[in-house]
């Protein structure tokens, strides 16, 4: 009876379905176009580059030397840096959040976490410039302020809010009943948080440091603007303190000036892609690992 | 007795421990509010009508900003156009459609690693495609495209978790009077989970606005004599200017640069304000 209208309803309904359903595979497709692209720009400098300039210690670009070894280095030590910074910070900051801070006091924290989060990356780097670098060249006395250490107290600083809002999200989904057996053995809280609560949210904790580790490598405007852009081999212990270069940093002060296609165009394309690489790891264990967690919550919920 | 089990010395060690993390949690926060503090100190003063509405001048070492901000409304709502339907659309497909498969699993691993990547490394990808493959040039139209495959993870995963909240009794309710499955979405779970959405949209859009690696090489421009006539110009935005003010300008007076920082910061901040009223209002007024 009421066929016909349905029908034409169903013509709209297999349409709208037919958008809906593609537009569910758009992460896939932006993902495999960015590799295949990265790849399409960056092969050409294996090619013609061979490997042992490429894996090199010196970056003159402009005299055709393009060795991305002081490059890795710098972005090793700034995330080292950085993650000795925002690991004990966030996770200890989580675990107050979670465990220990009253209601009136998560109320502040947690919005303050998350404005830190929210500040731009070129905000960070302009205070660094400004405010950070000063004080730590009269400090301890330096030639420049802009160096690896000014950048990884601002990125160590700028990767807490993931550190914390992921393992609070862990910790919080601890179920209460393990704490209460706990503490009814008698134990107290704090011998409850560091014996129980903390090891059972364990893989999400695990997470929340792949993913904090992870923004710290990617971070570009915060290192480009205090790092001081020197590409240089570290140097023992001291490098701390000296300036240094990053591959985000590299990309993103050079791919301005080179001409399309050029030798150099195709090296920062490599470095595009070296970077990507990292990215992709990095998530991919910290999806397995959150996945098994979520499979188990998944469980107690349905 | 083995001191772990004897009571006063744990409770000691608690109250000592439970002291420790309430400083350290405060000392790692409490730089967040000295700063907002500080950048307002200093950036009020500058920011007047003037500097909101007039072009730089004296290579930059005077004037306003009105371009930039101008530019940086125009980079989020290019944004919003292009990320906001189909963000919305996959969110949909995941909580509505996705079968639980291998499939499913490997979009869920794609929008993850979406999420990851450096904010650099999409700004050699809109360089390579939409400014030299697909000819747009440094342009809004090219910074918004690249600013847009950007915020879609974020719109996805905020969106599929408020069509997730509603309950399934509501759809279920729904198909049993003689509704079709889209008919059910566009009118109860859609309307249902629209607050946390529109969150969803404005965190989303609230990143792009911030961000500058992405448009550094696909839209930013230095300096603009006049505003941008069409999406194929390249515009001044923000967060480039202070990029370029605070590095590239010998000689900059520190007022136009705290200015600056305020200016943008009070964009961005008061984005994030309004999507966490948004969210705390829809939490309050929901009846399930």
């Amino acid at each position: 009876m009421a066929s016909k209208p349905r029908n034409s309803i169903n013509y709209g309904e297999f349409t709208i379905t037919l958008l809906i359903r593609t537009a569910g595979y758009i992460s896939v497709l932006f993902v495999l176009l960015i590799s295949l692209f990265l790849i399409r720009e960056a092969v050409p400098a294996f090619i013609k580059i061979p490997a042992d300039s490429l894996f090199n210690t010196r970056w003159y670009p402009i005299e055709g030397m393009y060795g991305i070894l002081p490059l890795l280095t710098g972005s090793l030590t700034i995330t080292i840096g950085a993650s000795l910074i925002a690991i004990p910070l966030g996770l200890l900051t989580a675990v107050y959040i979670s465990e220990i801070a009253p209601p009136w006091t998560k109320e502040i924290l947690k919005p303050l976490v998350e404005i830190l989060a929210g500040i731009p990356s070129v905000v960070l780097g302009f205070l660094g410039i400004l405010v950070l670098s000063p004080f730590l060249r009269e400090t301890f006395n330096l030639p420049t302020g802009l160096t690896a250490l000014t950048g990884s107290i601002l990125l160590g600083w700028a990767a807490i809010p993931t550190i914390v809002s992921v393992s609070e999200d862990a910790l919080n989904t601890v179920p209460a009943s393990y704490r209460e057996a706990s503490l009814a053995l008698g134990c107290t809280r704090w011998q409850t948080i560091w014996g129980v609560a903390v090891p059972s949210a364990r893989s999400g904790i695990i997470t929340a440091i792949m993913l904090g580790v992870g923004r710290v490598i990617g971070e570009t405007m915060t290192v480009m603007m205090v790092t001081g852009n020197a590409p240089t081999m570290p140097d023992g212990l001291r490098t701390i303190i000296l300036p240094i270069r990053t591959m985000t940093a590299t990309i993103a002060s050079e791919m301005g000036e080179v001409a399309n296609g050029s030798d150099h165009y195709q090296v920062l394309f490599l470095i595009g892609l070296i970077l990507f690489i990292f990215s992709l790891v990095i998530n991919v264990i910290a999806f397995q690992i959150s996945s098994r967690r979520i499979k188990r919550s998944e469980r107690l919920l349905s | 007795m083995d001191s772990k089990f004897d009571s006063s010395n744990a409770r000691k060690h608690e109250k000592i421990g439970f002291a420790a993390l309430t400083a350290l949690s405060t000392l790692t926060v409490l730089p967040i509010i000295a700063i907002l503090i500080y950048i307002v100190i200093q950036g009020l003063p500058t920011v007047t009508w003037e500097f909101l509405s007039q072009f730089p001048s004296d290579g930059m070492r005077a004037g306003g900003i009105y371009p930039a901000i101008v530019g940086t409304f125009y980079l989020t709502i290019g944004t919003a156009l292009f990320s906001i339907p189909p963000g919305i659309a996959a969110a949909i497909y995941l909580s509505e459609y996705a079968p639980d498969n291998r499939l499913t699993r490997i979009i869920r691993i794609a929008m993850i690693n979406l999420a990851g990547i450096p904010s650099v490394v999409y700004g050699l990808f809109g360089l390579g495609v939409f400014v030299i493959f697909l000819q747009f040039g440094t342009s809004i139209l090219a910074a918004s495209l690249t600013l847009s495959i950007m915020t879609l993870p974020v719109i996805i995963s905020t969106s599929e978790e408020a069509i997730r909240a509603v309950p399934q009794s509501f759809r279920l309710i729904s198909i049993s009077v003689g509704a079709t499955k889209w008919e059910t979405i566009r009118k109860i779970v859609l309307p249902q989970s629209l607050p946390g959405i529109i969150t969803g949209i404005i965190l989303g859009l609230q990143r792009a606005a911030g961000e500058t690696a992405p448009i550094l090489f696909t839209g930013a421009a230095f300096f603009l004599p006049q505003m941008p006539q069409s999406p194929l110009d390249a515009t001044m935005a923000l967060p480039y200017h202070l990029y370029v003010i605070s590095t590239q300008v010998p000689g900059m007076p520190i007022q136009i640069q705290y200015g600056t920082v305020l200016v943008l910061l009070g964009f961005v901040l008061s984005m994030e304000i309004l999507a966490t009223v948004i969210r705390s209002r829809a939490r309050a007024r929901r009846k399930w």
